[in-house]
């Protein structure tokens, strides 16, 4: 600590110590690091970034719409004028895109939050109170997972139909539930540790060391949750507007602009097919890329794995 | 080992139960009401109460929800999944016919997935940080963002746009000639299996790695063994259990790609069907396809626990 | 105490001359093996002593190249084996040395052998890969070594797998791994470090005895004295990855020269100190071996230390016949 005093001045106004040395605050620490440790992360925020960015500020960059219909310019090639090219309805598939990307901003991460949510719930429900409880919510977790992702997603359209929130809640629901398993295993984990034990037998409240000392355990494991669901979530919501049981037409969903039916225009017009998937790698590639970084950068610093070997050498070498 | 066989088969019953209450649970969730469409659909729509009376007799549908799904349930276990509602074929023979096809190319999927994973995966383990390390850890970082669907839309466009040529895609059954039936399957497989291995290699490499670093590995370099003998005797064994569990994992993600590549290759799949029975809102046959691809993953499962008991010693005396 | 009058009359097996080992640590050079030289003669044990991170293992890993590359590499010195430097040899000839000529064990048993392979593969490898013994043979053979090590049952021993026998029956096996070649000398690293009390002793006997039994030597690698004190022959004390006192073990125990083998002999509880009486621990930490201070590498934590310690770096020096120190101090005359 480097605290000086200063010389009580004649009146006697209190001393105080001296102001610390200026460190950068948190959040801009860590970006500093990422970017020198990982810069392809760095790489993968700032794509984040932008999606973000073009999301929120989609009517500024685009005014005329998503579907601005104009028969006249159809299947128009990529020009100054029309930096993506025109589908097939005339329509600028630049605005689209943009417009694409605030309906994945939007999808994306209220479904992610609402997933993130159900699972932390489900996660601390079963791994905390354990018991009968968390047998039965596993063997629910379990039946569950039995089914595969996309069927369980087209079952749940059929029955409650498509719809914006509608995506959004079978998407939060499906990824939330899968999800509580991981949150689970952290919650469990954190439970061994001595400390728990100690603020239980004080007879602290199940509120109180849940808040102060389970959840921040759980907390990096269900941000680096965050990153992954993140892309899941894009990959899943295209895929469905894909096989037209997404957000319906003339929603900008990227999955739905490569939908079969557009397949026959694509035929011409190529652009059609190649730009809105270059969107989603982009995308997807970017937030995997930053979401990796994120969770080498929070697990304690393990180069080089585990085992005796390694931690012999790392003792021999100090670390 | 058969006393390991066993325990694993009785521990799936409880799940089976759950997920076939969650089948019929959330079919059971339709809003509005399966009668209702299907009265306006017919020919003599009535919204007559005795006619519909008579048609919920019919289906058995005025009696409570728990004996309907005992009913339901005791069917499905001797192979009967009702009919279908629009076409009266039963839904066991319509399953029947599409299975086959969805089978055939998961398989081929995972099979060209594994082959390409594993051995660059153990390979770029091996040779960590060289340029086929990170040639391979590149082709998987790639593979992973790029959605299916796009590749799969962008292998039938361009190659018919540059050279004319289309993927086949009249498909022949196997048995009638294997060769044209692998001809059609060759193209969906690839690149289903490359999404796939991008995932696979992933897993492990980094399993390589830990256990590289193990110290039954050193033990082995200083008995003077051979590099090949320490990693395919010593290494892969150990690091296949978790690669083993996540291609576990991945049978449900192949069901979902199976379906997506099966919409875009035309190949009469169970995604086919499925996405046809959304449309025309088929309850029966929706709810036996998720029924049985439930199922199915359970006995992928299953045989994944079993590979374990193979695989690492300790399991086959637990629990 | 083992006491060895002359060993100039034994032949040398091993010459370690200036070994020098370095690990990359977040762009820093690590020297965890700083121009190391001791040799090893035939039938003798001797015992390599220091805390952790005084670059013992590491040592003993060097010498056969086991060194995980990344993050570490040998960057000087040689070993000479039977006229050959080790440093040198191409990989297969290294590798057919390992477990052949110098064999290794190590301290974890229980992590040391792979989980999913029976012992008696385990057991038989050196054997195979090394051509010892013809191929109808080895399961006799591997029987025999189970029977050497004094493991009840081999029979029954050789067809279970690692993690149904305990940290002591495991030793055994390794122990009998590393012999099973006949190797001219072998490395011991922590062998007993972590065992039970009561296993300890057995196991420490066993290694003396199989080792006098086969004529080879024995180095063995170890932070515990009392160890140090009842098997070795001749003890080389380390210190952040040098050698700062050698000689024999009688030298070593009665007449310790070197500040640092001063702390720990005093470190040792004594059935005959008073009860009651506390632990005089050394002082300070082990230096940072990426930065270490100027000079001799333990003033900073040296009752003794002098101006010239401080900036010059003590040579390992020969005293007596049977005694090296690196110290500019007379600490005889000091206490």
């Amino acid at each position: 600590m480097n605290a000086s005093v200063e010389p009580a001045a004649v009146t006697a106004t209190p001393v105080r110590p001296a102001k610390r040395r200026k460190t950068l605050p948190k959040p801009v620490a860590f970006l500093a690091r990422l970017c020198r440790e990982r810069p392809l992360g760095a790489v993968g925020a700032l794509i984040c970034l932008l999606l973000l960015f073009t999301g929120i500020f989609a009517d500024l960059i685009a005014p005329q719409g998503y579907n601005a219909i104009n028969p006249i310019d159809r299947l128009k090639p990529p020009s100054a004028e029309y930096w993506f090219g025109t589908d097939q309805l005339g329509r600028d598939i630049f605005a689209r895109v943009v417009h694409g990307a605030r309906l994945s901003v939007i999808v994306a991460f209220a479904a992610t939050t609402l997933s993130i949510v159900i699972s932390a719930l489900l996660g601390i429900l079963s791994g905390y109170f354990g018991g009968r409880l968390d047998m039965f919510i596993q063997r629910l977790v379990d039946g569950w997972m039995c089914f595969p992702d996309l069927i369980l997603l087209i079952v749940a359209v059929a029955v409650l139909g498509p719809g914006t929130w509608q995506i959004i809640v079978i998407l939060g629901l499906l990824f939330g539930i899968a999800g509580s398993r991981i949150v689970r295993g952290a919650v469990l984990s954190a439970k061994q540790n001595v400390y728990v034990h100690a603020a239980q037998s004080m007879g602290a409240s199940s509120t109180r060391i849940l808040w102060h000392h389970i959840l921040p355990n759980v907390m990096a494991p269900l941000i680096v949750l965050y990153t992954t669901r993140l892309a899941a979530v894009i990959l899943a919501e295209s895929g469905l507007s894909f096989l037209g049981l997404g957000i319906p037409p003339p929603s900008p969903s990227w999955g739905g602009m490569l939908s079969l039916d557009g397949r026959s225009y694509m035929f011409q017009a190529p652009w059609l097919a190649i730009i809105p998937g270059i969107a989603l790698t982009v995308v997807v590639f970017g937030i995997n890329m930053f979401g990796d970084a994120l969770r080498d950068m929070l697990d304690p610093r393990m180069r080089g794995g585990s085992g005796r070997y390694m931690a012999r050498v790392k003792r021999a070498i100090g670390v | 080992m058969g006393a390991y066989v066993l325990r694993r088969l009785l521990a799936l019953i409880p799940t089976l139960v759950i997920a076939s209450i969650i089948v019929f649970g959330v079919v059971r969730l339709v809003p509005g009401d399966v009668l209702d469409l299907m009265l306006s659909e017919n020919a003599y729509s009535s919204n007559a109460p005795e006619d519909r009376a008579q048609l919920e007799k019919a289906l058995g549908m005025d009696k409570p929800l728990y004996m309907q799904y005992l009913h339901w349930a005791g069917n499905a276990v001797r192979g009967d999944l009702g009919e279908s509602l629009w076409r009266n074929t039963p839904v066991t023979e319509e399953i029947g016919a599409r299975l086959g096809v969805t089978l055939e190319l998961g398989v081929l999927a995972l099979l060209i997935a594994l082959i390409i994973a594993l051995p660059v995966g153990i390979f770029s383990a091996i040779r960590q940080e060289t340029l086929g390390d990170n040639l391979g850890r590149s082709f998987s970082i790639l593979a992973l963002a790029i959605p299916n669907f796009w590749l799969g839309t962008l292998v039938v466009i361009l190659p018919a746009l540059w050279w004319g040529w289309s993927p086949p895609t009249e498909m022949t059954p196997f048995f009638e000639d294997p060769i044209e039936n692998l001809k059609t399957f060759l193209v969906p497989s690839l690149i289903l299996g490359t999404s796939l291995s991008a995932v696979i290699m992933r897993m492990t490499r980094t399993m390589m790695l830990e256990v590289l670093r193990q110290d039954y590995i050193r033990t082995a370099w200083a008995k003077g063994l051979r590099e090949r003998s320490v990693v395919l005797v010593h290494a892969v064994k150990n690091a296949m259990i978790p690669v083993i569990t996540l291609v576990g994992i991945l049978v449900p993600i192949l069901f979902g790609g199976t379906v997506i590549i099966e919409q875009i290759f035309r190949l009469p799949g169970l995604g086919q069907l499925l996405l046809e029975a959304v449309s025309t809102r088929d309850y029966p046959i929706i709810t036996g396809v998720f029924l049985v691809t439930g199922v199915v993953v359970m006995l992928v499962n299953l045989i994944v626990d079993l590979c374990y008991g193979y695989l690492d010693p300790k399991v086959r005396f637990d629990r | 105490m083992n006491m060895k009058a002359q060993d100039v009359t034994r032949r040398t097996l091993l010459d370690v001359q200036d070994l020098h080992t370095v690990f990359e640590k977040d762009g820093n050079e690590v020297h965890a093996v700083n121009q190391v030289s001791f040799d090893v003669k035939e039938g003798e044990i001797l015992a390599i002593v220091g805390e952790s991170g005084s670059g013992k293992s590491i040592t003993a890993m060097s010498l056969l190249r086991l060194i995980p590359s990344p993050p570490g590499r040998i960057v000087g010195g040689r070993v000479l084996f039977n006229g050959e430097d080790l440093l040198d040899l191409d990989d297969e000839k290294i590798r057919r040395l390992r477990g052949r000529d110098i064999a290794m064990i190590f301290q974890e048993p229980m992590t040391s052998l792979n989980p999913s392979l029976r012992i008696g593969r385990q057991l038989a490898e050196p054997l195979r890969v090394h051509g010892s013994v013809p191929k109808e043979k080895v399961r006799e053979r591997c029987l025999e070594l189970l029977r050497q090590v004094r493991l009840g049952d081999p029979e029954k021993r050789l067809d279970a797998y690692p993690h149904e026998l305990s940290g002591g029956m495991r030793q055994r096996v390794m122990i009998a791994m590393g012999l099973a070649c006949l190797p001219k000398l072998l490395i011991a690293d922590e062998p007993t470090t972590a065992l039970d009390v009561t296993v300890q002793a057995q196991i420490l006997e066993l290694l003396r005895d199989l080792v006098r039994a086969h004529n080879s030597s024995m180095m063995l690698i170890t932070h515990d004295l009392g160890v140090v004190a009842r098997y070795a022959d001749r003890i080389n004390v380390m210190y952040a990855g040098r050698i700062v006192e050698r000689g024999t073990a009688e030298e070593i125990f009665h007449h310790p020269k070197h500040p640092y083998t001063l702390g720990l002999m005093e470190s040792m509880p004594r059935l005959d100190q008073a009860p009651g009486s506390r632990l005089t621990p050394i002082p300070g930490q082990p230096p940072d071996l990426s930065d270490p201070p100027p000079g001799c590498p333990f003033h900073p934590r040296c009752r003794f230390a002098e101006a010239r310690c401080r900036s010059e770096r003590p040579p390992l020096e020969q005293i007596t016949d049977n005694h090296w120190k690196a110290c500019w101090v007379d600490t005889d005359a000091k206490r």
